[in-house]
């Protein structure tokens, strides 16, 4: 429980981080970028539409505009900024750049923590289902053929037939 | 404001009765728009996620019961998939991915938006909503839970527990039209259900009338023309006059994501597709 204090800690890519005075109803998206300085996680529509606030919460991707960020007490968060594991790009993150996947980049780390999502329950997609997956994650500048061409890359080695 | 996170459902009730009108929150999905937005500002709000009873649900030849905190992405596939393809195929349409991990059929219920997915399913499948409070569990008839736009019959003492379905044996989809084909909100959807056990037919419109509508008169009209404890017959006549009887049963309105007349056309092109999908 958190009480009118806002005092509260999290778990964020396996640390214990402590909110301090904040307002409680503040939403995931914000106590991870104005609280605990992991900026990686991007705000734009506030309502769950774009995708580009896209975390993992206990395994799930979600939109952490949505998830009150005091219910996430007791939860593993995981954000982009915690996929690697020392900082250096995932498999992922190299192949949107290698397609030039990424323009303007603002929807580019939730669009890698879907993918990554993605692949960990499904590691051979089909461009169906690479479609579905990614259809919560709003993209202006790609028309996405860049996005689906760095999957289906990093798809292919992982299985070992492409370098 | 205070959050509080009960891991029990007693545990929860005893702190709604303890905070009478704090908001219950399950995926989020609705009520963190409204926060962001500054058009709430909850004083207490009690959290169901981390309460395992609501996450859980059970599928028997009798009864299928779905705790009000499963989210629509283990509706979508799975053993509730194949036990309920009109609610698989109803999930599917909500939102995106993120939003399908989070969003709860309690959510919908709770919400009650005419335009809520998972409503019409419940509907056509005559499914009971369970409530709990301090006083035990009262079961309530969807046809009597749903009373208004984002009006239910849920006491300020109540949480919502789960759904119960009875089984049915038959044909059963859902079909919804939204502006584009991913994340969007129903501008008019159908449910439609062939139980051969009950021999009948039922059918649910969502987003076009202040709550769920069954179009019961459509229903009584199709009873006495064909015999629901068998295949439909494959009849381009008989489905089309039931369309046009449904889609009469529509109550639409013109607002900012449609108008009235194109609802109205659309549960009309629904219902013929769903009752002649369902003859195949």
């Amino acid at each position: 429980m958190s009480d009118t204090t806002g005092f509260y800690e999290l778990a964020v890519n396996g640390q214990r981080r402590e909110v301090r005075d904040s307002w409680v109803g503040e939403s995931l998206l914000y106590v991870l970028r104005e609280r605990l300085g992991l900026m990686g996680s991007k705000g734009a529509c506030e309502q769950g539409e774009c995708g580009s606030c896209t975390v993992l919460v206990d395994g799930d991707a979600v939109c952490s505009c949505l998830v009150l960020s005091a219910s996430a007490v007791g939860s593993e968060v995981v954000t982009v900024e915690g996929l690697s594991a020392d900082g250096s790009p995932t498999d992922v993150q190299r192949a949107f750049v290698d397609h030039g996947a990424v323009q303007c980049g603002f929807c580019t780390p939730g669009l890698i923590v879907a993918v990554h999502h993605l692949l960990d329950h499904n590691p051979d997609p089909s461009p169906i289902e690479v479609k579905e997956a990614l259809s919560g994650n709003i993209c202006r500048c790609t028309g996405y053929g860049r996005i689906f061409a760095a999957v289906e890359t990093v798809v292919a080695v992982r299985k070992g037939v492409a370098k | 404001m205070t959050v509080h996170m009960p891991v029990s459902l007693d545990e929860a009730v005893d702190l709604l009765v303890a905070n009478p009108g704090a908001r219950l929150l399950t995926g989020g999905t609705d009520t963190m728009v409204e926060v962001n937005f500054n058009r709430l500002k909850p004083t207490t709000v009690i959290g169901l996620r981390k309460i395992a009873a609501l996450r859980e649900f059970s599928i028997s030849s009798e009864i299928i019961e779905i705790g009000a905190g499963v989210p629509y992405a283990r509706m979508e596939s799975g053993p509730l998939a194949e036990a309920l393809p009109a609610l698989a195929a109803a999930a599917r349409t909500v939102g995106s991915p993120q939003i399908r991990a989070a969003g709860t059929l309690g959510g919908n219920l709770g919400t009650c938006s005419p335009a809520g997915d998972g409503l019409p399913v419940l509907a056509a499948l005559d499914a009971s909503i369970n409530l709990r409070s301090p006083k035990g569990r009262r079961i309530v008839p969807f046809a009597d839970f749903m009373v208004g736009v984002k009006r239910n019959a849920r006491s300020a003492d109540e949480i919502i527990e789960s759904v119960t379905i009875v089984p049915t044996s038959g044909f059963q989809d859902y079909a919804k039209v939204g502006v584009r084909n991913a994340m969007v909100i129903s501008v008019a959807s159908v449910c439609f259900v062939h139980d051969r056990k009950s021999s009948s037919v039922r059918v649910a419109l969502g987003a076009v009338g202040p709550t769920i509508i069954r179009p019961r008169d459509a229903e009584a009209w199709l009873a006495q023309r064909v015999d629901a404890s068998a295949a439909l017959p494959a009849d381009d006549a008989i489905a089309t006059e039931f369309a046009r009887r449904v889609a009469a049963e529509a109550r639409p309105i013109d607002d900012h994501r449609s108008t009235a007349a194109y609802r109205r056309h659309a549960i009309e092109t629904l219902t013929r597709r769903l009752y002649l999908r369902s003859t195949k």
